[in-house]
C-alpha cells in the first residue's frame, strides 16, 4: 500500500506508483504538471475536524440515536389516532364483508344500522352482551377464552357473524364467518392473511374462493363438517365440501384448519 | 454539471439498470411481481426512498465517521421507511394492507445500500436525488416488464381485470401455475437481461 497517487493537472490522467512518471501517457505533459492526491484522511484532519477518531464516532452515533428516535416518536404519536381510527374501521368492514356488504362507503354507519350486538358465547351456548370496547385482534380475544359472536339484521333476517383466526403457509390468517338464524348455513365469508403468495395463497381473500361458501352447512349432527379440500378434490353435491386454492393447498388446508378450531369452540352455540 | 446530473437520472434507466447491470434488488423483485400492482406500488416506494435516503446521506456525507458508515446509512433508511409506512397506514390504510410486508422489505433493498455508499457519499444532494430517482425508476420499470409477464400468463389478468377471455379457457388454455412461483421471475429477469446484454454490446462478457 505503498503506492501514491499523482494526477495529471492538464487532462487528469491519475498515475500510481512511487512519484509522479516523466511525461503522462495521455497528453504528454512533463512531470512538474503532475500533483500528489492526498488521501481521505489526512485532508479531513486538515479540515480540523477529525471524523476517524472514536470519541467523535461515538458521539455521532449516539447523537443520531436520539434525533431517529424523538422523530420517530413523534411521527408515531402524531398519527396514532388516525391509526386506530383505520384499523377499527377496516375490522369493522371485514365484519360487514363476511355479511356480503363489501367496500362501503360510510362503514361506521353501516356496521351501527347492520350490526345488532356484540356478545360473547357462554359455556352453555346462550349469548351475553359484551360490554367492553370495540375489539380490532380477535385472535387475542379467541386465546383469552373471549368467543365473540355478532348479531346481525340484514332485510329484518337475523345472522350470526365468528371471527375467526389461525395460520397459512408463511404468516397468520383471519376470516369471519356468517351464519343464518339456524346457526348451521353459511351466508357469507370473510378472509385475509398478512403474507401468503400473492396469486396463490393470497387468493383466499378473493370473491371467487369465498363465493364457495354460501349455502353450505357448518355442523352434521354435533361436530364440524365444514372443510376446504384440495382443489378439485371437493364433491359439488355435497354441502360440507368446498374446493380450496389452486397452488395453494398448504394455504386452503390453513383455512380449513381454521374453520375447525375456531368452529369447535363455538360448538356449544352452533349446536344450540 | 448540468451534464452529469443529467447522466446520474438517464444511466440508471437503462445503460447502468440497477437490476440488469448490477443485478441489485433481485429478492424484492421476485417476491412482489406476481401481480402488476403491488409491483407498481412497490417500484414507486423505492424510488421515493432511496431519492430521499440519498439526499441526506449526500448532505451528511462529509461529517459520517468511516467507520461506521454503512450502519449510519442503514439507520437513516430504516428511519425513513419506518415514517413511509406509518404515514401510510394513517392516510392511505388500503395502499398499507396490501403492500404488507413489502414496504419492510425496503430497508434490505440492496439497492438503496448500493446507491448511498456508490454515489450519494461521493456527491451533492441534487445529483443524489437525481440518482434515487433514476436508479428508482430502473428498477421500477423492471419489475413492471416483469409483472406483466407473471400477471398475464399466470392468472390471466392484469391489474386485477380479467384479460384473457373466458373461451379461451373453455377451448382448453390453462393458466400457467409456474409463472407465480418465484423462480419464473428469475428466469424473466434473466431473459430480460438477455435482451439487454444484446442491445449493449460493451456489457457483454467473453
Amino acid at each position: 500500500m505503498a503506492t501514491k497517487k499523482f494526477r495529471c493537472k492538464v487532462c487528469g490522467y491519475v498515475h500510481e506508483g512511487d512519484k509522479a512518471p516523466e511525461k503522462c501517457p495521455m497528453c504528454q505533459a512533463p512531470q512538474s504538471e503532475f500533483e500528489e492526491i492526498v488521501e481521505e484522511g489526512a485532508a479531513a484532519s486538515k479540515k480540523g475536524l477529525n471524523t476517524n477518531s472514536n470519541v467523535y464516532t461515538i458521539l455521532y452515533a449516539a447523537v443520531m440515536v436520539v434525533i431517529v428516535a424523538f422523530l420517530l416518536v413523534f411521527v408515531s404519536q402524531t398519527l396514532k389516532d388516525r391509526q386506530t381510527a383505520n384499523v377499527i374501521n377496516d375490522t369493522k368492514q371485514q365484519i360487514l364483508s363476511a355479511l356480503n356488504l363489501r367496500d362501503q362507503a360510510d362503514v361506521a354507519a353501516t356496521y351501527d344500522k347492520v350490526i345488532t350486538a356484540d356478545a360473547l358465547m357462554q359455556a352453555d351456548g346462550s349469548l351475553a352482551k359484551y360490554n367492553g370496547e370495540f375489539n380490532t385482534s380477535y385472535k387475542s380475544e379467541f386465546d383469552k377464552g373471549n368467543l365473540h359472536v355478532f348479531e346481525a339484521s340484514i332485510n329484518g333476517q337475523k345472522k350470526y357473524v365468528i371471527p375467526m383466526n389461525g395460520l397459512g403457509l408463511w404468516g397468520t390468517i383471519w376470516g369471519y364467518i356468517a351464519l343464518n338464524e339456524d346457526r348451521t348455513t353459511v351466508y357469507g365469508v370473510y378472509f385475509s392473511h398478512s403474507s401468503e403468495t400473492p396469486g396463490l395463497g393470497g387468493e383466499i381473500a378473493g370473491t371467487k374462493f369465498q363465493d364457495r361458501f354460501p349455502g353450505k352447512s357448518v355442523v352434521d349432527g354435533n361436530n364440524v363438517a365444514l372443510k376446504v379440500l384440495k382443489y378439485g378434490k371437493a364433491d359439488k353435491s355435497s354441502k360440507y365440501e368446498i374446493d380450496g386454492v389452486t397452488g395453494a393447498t398448504i394455504t386452503s388446508t390453513g383455512v380449513n384448519a381454521m374453520i375447525n378450531k375456531v368452529l369447535s369452540a363455538y360448538l356449544p352455540f352452533l349446536t344450540k | 454539471m448540468a451534464n452529469k446530473n443529467n447522466e446520474a437520472l438517464k444511466q440508471p434507466m437503462w445503460a447502468n439498470n440497477p437490476v440488469l447491470v448490477q443485478i441489485l434488488g433481485i429478492c424484492s423483485a421476485l417476491a412482489v411481481t406476481a401481480q402488476l400492482k403491488p409491483a407498481i406500488v412497490m417500484g414507486l416506494s423505492v424510488t421515493i426512498i432511496v431519492a430521499m435516503a440519498n439526499v441526506i446521506i449526500s448532505l451528511l456525507r462529509n461529517t459520517i465517521p468511516n467507520r461506521i458508515r454503512i450502519i449510519i446509512q442503514l439507520v437513516v433508511v430504516a428511519a425513513l421507511v419506518t415514517i413511509v409506512s406509518e404515514i401510510l397506514k394513517a392516510f392511505a390504510y388500503d395502499v398499507s394492507v396490501q403492500l404488507s410486508v413489502y414496504v419492510g422489505l425496503i430497508i434490505t433493498n440492496c439497492i438503496l445500500m448500493g446507491r448511498l455508499e456508490a454515489f450519494a457519499m461521493q456527491n451533492g444532494p441534487w445529483a443524489s436525488f437525481l440518482d434515487g430517482i433514476g436508479n428508482g425508476l430502473g428498477y421500477a420499470a423492471i419489475l413492471i416488464v416483469v409483472a406483466f409477464v407473471r400477471e398475464l400468463f399466470g392468472s390471466g389478468t392484469l391489474f386485477g381485470f380479467q384479460v384473457v377471455p373466458q373461451c379461451f379457457y373453455e377451448a382448453g388454455y390453462l393458466n400457467n401455475g409456474l409463472m407465480i412461483m418465484p423462480p419464473m421471475a428469475l428466469v424473466l429477469v434473466g431473459c430480460v437481461i438477455w435482451f439487454h446484454r444484446a442491445k449493449n454490446k460493451d456489457l457483454q462478457e467473453n
